[in-house]
């Protein structure tokens, strides 16, 4: 099972082409673009802004369908919304209206066979965020709502909801972008941190190649609209990785590297 | 006492108005019968208290069975609507329609069908007033967070999920905020249809005053509809403060 995992990926996109109708006539997103993720492998994928990389996270979590190609998870294809996945996007949209913990909770809401058992086992569960919150550092702020809290906080309870119900695959559409650079960077470590324990497969969409190079595994290099991925790299910095990493030659080289090559396809 | 001042500033405005007008009158030496300074309805108020508070009260429980009837048609129809979009492109151009008939021409019909009475009141209040129940509703529900919604859905939610969890939640402050709006257009259904055909209420009243001419107990009856409106509007805007207090607390759109 693993090593057929291997060859055809835990993610697999093969040659997918996705159109859709945008507000003057179609608009072609992905042109043949094809990507693999190993299982529990850290993926990035960077670009040139508008060059289709949220519509991957949606094709790869099943909302929207690719004209053309296909996607699979575990081997299977993928023709309907997944059920294991965790999304976090820039805007953290927690819901106002419920504390931390209960913003934190509600994938389990949802998700069998969670659904069927949280009313009962509702203690067991709060236990369980409480702990999650404390990983990223949110202890004793399960109670407070979520405008109490800091945008970096707020980004913190985000992670920690799209994790609660331990998926398989986290998807992150740019999720540090809107922090200050000092939050961005604790952030990079608590998601280093999270990622090392608990060992999911991970989708970074991003367009900061510092963030990139820190985190991932493999970086993905996407060209401009209509996008496919043009490059693939791995980056080959020893784990576990400390933030001083970013400060040594040889990453200072691979972020010049992803940069002229995203140079290169924005000319293109 | 600069505090002071301003929290008292409603205290004396009105008060000012109010000798404004009567000084008016009485300088100007306006004929009562055009308009009765403010000491001469007081003295109307207090002569006819008791056919006042009834008509106050008839008007008063038509306008919140009309109003009652509008929140729960509106929140029904808002749901539906801001379901699906559909339906919301189906239906809104009746609604709008509907909307723009002056509501003053739907009382005849209704007179005829359900006769003089408080039927026709009732019915009028609650069609002049479910339509920002309505559209408040399906606002609240289509302006959902389209990334919310992708994260629900990547957990397999459905779409009933989607609706329990965030949809309707989200919407209370916009419904809220719209009874505001619906229960002073009640009371303007109410009165109208009152005026026009009724036999209580303080629209029928006004009516019987002036064709009596007794001016002073018109403006009476009016001084009655004023605060009688200010206070349902007052209740509803404190049970909106009240209710969704988290609404104004965060905006609903900030970004981190």
């Amino acid at each position: 099972m693993d090593e057929a995992q291997g060859v055809t990926g835990f993610v697999a996109i093969d040659g997918v082409t996705l159109a859709y109708r945008g507000a003057s006539g179609p608009v072609t997103a992905l042109s043949g673009a094809s990507l693999k993720v190993a299982r529990g492998e850290f993926a990035a994928v960077v670009g040139p802004s508008g060059c289709g990389k949220s519509t991957l996270m949606k094709l790869v979590t099943g909302l929207v369908r690719p004209n053309q190609g296909s996607v699979a998870l575990e081997g299977r294809a993928v023709d309907g919304p997944v059920k294991m996945a965790g999304m976090a996007f820039q805007n953290p949209n927690l819901l106002p209206w419920r504390t931390v913990l209960d913003n934190v909770l509600l994938p389990l809401e949802i998700v069998e066979p969670h659904r069927r058992r949280f009313r009962a086992e509702k203690a067991k569960y709060r236990a369980m965020g409480e702990q999650l919150l404390s990983t990223v550092g949110l202890d004793g702020f399960g109670q407070r709502f979520p405008w109490e809290l800091s945008g970096g906080m707020q980004q913190r309870a985000s992670l920690c909801r799209a994790l609660i119900h331990e998926p398989a695959l986290l998807m992150l559409d740019e999720p540090f972008a809107a922090l200050d650079a000092f939050t961005r960077e604790e952030l990079w470590c608590v998601l280093r941190d999270l990622w090392q324990k608990i060992g999911f497969t991970v989708i970074l969409v991003t367009h900061d190649l510092r963030e990139a190079a820190f985190l991932a595994d493999t970086i993905h290099v996407m060209s401009a609209r209509p996008g496919r991925i043009v490059a693939s790299r791995t980056v080959d910095l020893p784990r576990p990785r400390e933030l001083a990493v970013c400060y040594e030659p040889r990453f200072t080289a691979l972020v010049h590297e992803l940069r002229d090559k995203i140079a290169e396809v924005r000319q293109a | 006492m600069n505090a002071t001042l301003e929290r008292l500033s409603p205290l004396w405005f009105t008060l000012g108005m109010f000798l404004v007008w009567e000084a008016a009158c009485r300088l100007l030496k306006i004929d009562p019968f055009i308009l009765p300074a403010p000491s001469q309805i007081a003295g109307a108020i207090a002569q006819y208290w008791r056919p006042l508070m009834r008509h106050s009260f008839v008007t008063l429980w038509t306008t919140v069975a009309g109003f009652a009837l509008a929140v729960a048609f509106g929140v029904i129809l808002g749901l539906i609507v801001g379901w699906s979009r559909t339906i919301y492109r189906g239906l809104y151009p009746v609604m709008i329609g509907f909307n723009s008939i002056p509501k003053v021409a739907v009382v005849p019909i209704l007179v005829i069908w359900f006769g003089i009475g408080e039927v026709p009141a009732i019915l009028t209040a609650f069609l002049i007033s479910f339509f920002p129940v309505v559209v408040n509703v399906a606002t609240g529900l289509a302006t959902m967070e389209p990334e919310l919604e992708d994260v629900l859905r990547a957990l397999g939610a459905r779409k009933m999920d989607i609706m329990l969890k965030v949809g309707i939640p989200r919407t209370q402050p916009y419904l809220f905020a719209s009874l505001k709006v619906a229960i002073t257009l009640a009371f303007v259904g109410a009165v109208v249809s009152e005026t026009i055909a009724a036999n209580a209420g303080l629209g029928f009243l006004m009516a019987q005053a002036g064709s009596n001419f007794q001016m002073p107990l018109v403006f009476a009856g009016l001084m009655m509809l004023a605060v009688e409106g200010i206070a349902m509007y007052a209740v509803f805007a404190l049970v909106d403060k009240r209710m969704t207090r988290w609404a104004f607390r965060s905006s609903l759109s900030a970004a981190g």
